[in-house]
């Protein structure tokens, strides 16, 4: 089953040499979602 | 550059606590229902406009069929999502 964006929470966790923590919460913005942390790490 | 290992560290580091037991987070099982923004069902609910201006550059220097593979694994093994 698909998990629909729409409605729910959303932690999004960037990474700072990938994704980023903005974009991800930009999109889960756009698909409905509510951000309630965003955040970009390093992970090496 | 974000790699299939990587993806596993913060997966696991939110559901199942930090393999690395190096943070906070260390032997916290969160349980939370992960996904890597790049899975197909996820993208599939972004706005092109939305998707093109944020992720589409990203998706020519990554792995996305590892970074992705090594989330749905994580998410599905540790029963979140």
């Amino acid at each position: 089953m698909t998990m629909q964006l729409a409605g729910k929470r959303v932690l999004a966790l960037g990474e700072r040499d990938g994704i980023q923590g903005p974009s991800i919460s930009a999109c889960a913005k756009a698909a409905g979602a509510t951000v309630v942390l965003e955040q970009t790490h390093c992970f090496v | 550059m974000p790699t299939a290992e990587s993806s596993e560290l913060y997966a696991l580091t939110v559901t199942d606590g930090d393999p690395s037991w190096a943070g906070a987070l260390a032997g916290v099982a969160l349980k939370l229902p992960v996904f890597h923004v790049l899975e197909p069902d996820i993208t599939a609910q972004i706005p092109e406009d939305v998707y093109e201006r944020e992720l589409s550059f990203a998706t020519f220097s990554l792995d996305t069929d590892a970074v992705t593979e090594s989330t749905r694994r994580v998410r599905e093994q540790n029963g979140a999502g």
